[in-house]
């Protein structure tokens, strides 16, 4: 009763990786798998000034909004922990931003920051930020599209972490309050350590989630700002004629996002092992 | 104690205030008529209230059809994940069988993988097969990605049924099937619809492979649609937010609906096993 769903996945999610691997190293398009060219689509890649912008865009993107949703989302699960009333409707507004499909909150917030009817454009205007169009600049741009992802992904990230001080037992921190620690005491001695399973989860998600981020950047930008993604979809959609290189930047997003998680996993194993 | 309930409240009402007032604004701007959507400083309430953007959407028949592909996509994919997972979720949560841990931890892999990674081989694959710029190679796609959550959810509601009862039907001599179809879905039906709300969520918000694998704008769905509209109609400010109102109403209600099975459900795949 596993095999169908098994072998569905297999057939449409390991070959094509294969696939993709295998095609990277030749002179393919998207009618032929073409000749060996060793790592030529590789050294092309990296001689490439797009490529190596949508990297650099990639990394400051990910690394950036991934940092600020846990330092917002934190404080926000702790507090979501506390038994208060409208304790449902906080849940259910937390939930309302990542129901959205990412195309349609950066087309709201596009609205929002556009040059002549935004409202954020004029915020930023009569308080004296900048009066450069937010929407012409790739500096701005980019920031924008952090601000969005925050905006998006801070709740869901909270709901993951408050998942998670569910499961921190109650007589716990209440014996540590026994003890007299304090509450920065109680939360880096007690609650941070039982956390550690669910911040795995969230940050496994969220970073790999922002490293192929693609609709965002995508409408955010108009098609202005190129991620690794787009970079990959422009190669294999828009030009054929760069199927080959598209499909190696793709195995690089694979490889990255691989190593990412792998090093997360080894990072989270050594401090358990060092705490005993 | 006392002044950390304070602030509390402060970052529940903040919280409730960053999800909902972006959205309320634009909103605003889809019910404003063009002198007040461009006057030089924004007002709060609009002075005359109007719905021709939203006439404009719903005339437009690109904009239908994309409404009405993504239904079909969504629900087709939400149909076939519901099926296949729930044939495999209920095994995997009940017997044990060599392979099981590696098949869920695969099951979870699937849930972070890179989706741009493949679409390469995939263009090229479905290309030869004559299924680019059909329905059936987007729902097969969808379906392989959405199906490890919708696995993963229902393992852990399945794995929370009592297992007597599924003895006491065995007992009364019913199959592995029966008791499955019998016994097992109709108890499982909370689990099933929060997989199934999930899915169709994930469906439903799908882009990448929409908008690679699709080419006639008669099959996009709305996700494909609303950038391209964007970039049409360019100017029409008002019209573009009320695309957008459109289409989170029925995301949004199922999320004011559902709220505490969704929760329940997404923590449930991302925590535990």
């Amino acid at each position: 009763m596993v095999l169908p769903a098994t072998a569905f996945i297999a057939l449409v999610a390991v070959f094509p990786v294969l696939y993709s691997i295998y095609l990277s190293f030749r002179s393919a398009t998207v009618t032929d798998s073409g000749h060996w060219t060793g790592l030529r689509n590789y050294l092309d890649l990296l001689a490439d000034p797009d490529f190596r912008t949508a990297l650099l865009n990639t990394t400051v993107f990910t690394v950036v909004s991934v940092g600020l949703e846990f330092a917002v989302g934190m404080p926000m699960a702790l507090a979501l922990h506390r038994r208060f009333r409208f304790r449902g409707l906080a849940r259910t507004a937390a939930l309302i931003p990542w129901a959205f499909p990412v195309v349609v909150s950066a087309t709201m917030w596009r609205l929002m920051l556009q040059d002549q009817v935004g409202v954020v454009s004029w915020l930023v205007r009569t308080t004296g930020i900048s009066d450069r169009p937010i929407l012409s600049d790739h500096t701005s741009l980019l920031v924008a599209a952090i601000g969005v992802d925050v905006w998006k992904t801070t709740p869901f990230v909270a709901l993951l972490l408050l998942a998670g001080l569910q499961t921190v037992p109650r007589e716990l921190t209440e014996a540590a309050l026994v003890d007299g620690a304090t509450a920065v005491q109680r939360f880096v001695a007690v609650t941070l350590p039982m956390l550690r399973p669910a911040i795995l989860v969230a940050l496994l998600f969220r970073t790999l989630e922002a490293w192929s981020v693609y609709d965002l950047f995508w409408v955010m930008s108009d098609r202005q700002l190129p991620s690794l993604s787009t970079y990959v979809y422009s190669g294999v959609r828009v030009s054929q004629l760069d199927f080959a290189r598209g499909d190696a930047a793709a195995v690089v997003v694979f490889a990255t996002s691989l190593a990412i998680a792998l090093g997360y996993l080894l990072i989270f194993r050594t401090r358990t092992a060092e705490e005993g | 104690m006392r002044r950390w309930g304070g602030w509390s409240t402060v970052l529940v009402v903040s919280l409730v205030a960053w999800s909902t007032l972006p959205v309320l604004w634009v909103f605003k701007m889809s019910i404003s008529d063009k002198v007040d959507l461009f006057r030089s400083r924004p007002v709060l309430v609009p002075r005359h209230p109007t719905g021709t953007h939203y006439a404009t959407v719903l005339g437009d028949p690109v904009f239908r059809a994309g409404l009405a592909n993504s239904l079909l996509i969504a629900g087709t994919t939400t149909l076939l994940c519901l099926v296949l997972g729930s044939l495999a979720a209920y095994p995997l949560a009940r017997l044990r069988f060599p392979g099981r841990p590696a098949l869920m931890l695969g099951f979870l892999a699937m849930a972070y993988f890179p989706t741009v990674a493949i679409i390469a081989p995939l263009f090229k694959q479905l290309r030869s097969a004559g299924l680019l710029d059909t329905y059936p190679a987007v729902i097969a796609v969808d379906t392989v990605f959405a199906l490890p959550l919708s696995v993963w959810i229902m393992v852990a509601f399945f794995r929370k049924l009592p297992a007597e009862l599924e003895e006491a039907a065995r007992v009364d001599g019913a199959s592995v099937l029966q008791t499955f179809g019998q016994v097992i879905v109709p108890l499982a039906v909370p689990g099933v619809v929060t997989a199934g709300i999930l899915t169709f969520v994930f469906a439903w918000n799908e882009f990448l492979f929409a908008n690679t694998f699709l080419f006639d704008q008669a099959r996009w769905p709305v996700t494909v649609v609303i950038p391209s509209y964007a970039s049409v109609h360019s100017v029409d400010y008002g019209a573009q937010a009320a695309a957008t109102i459109l289409v989170t109403v029925p995301l949004a209600a199922a999320v004011l609906i559902f709220q505490r099975r969704l929760v329940e459900g997404l923590t449930a795949g991302a925590l535990k096993g």
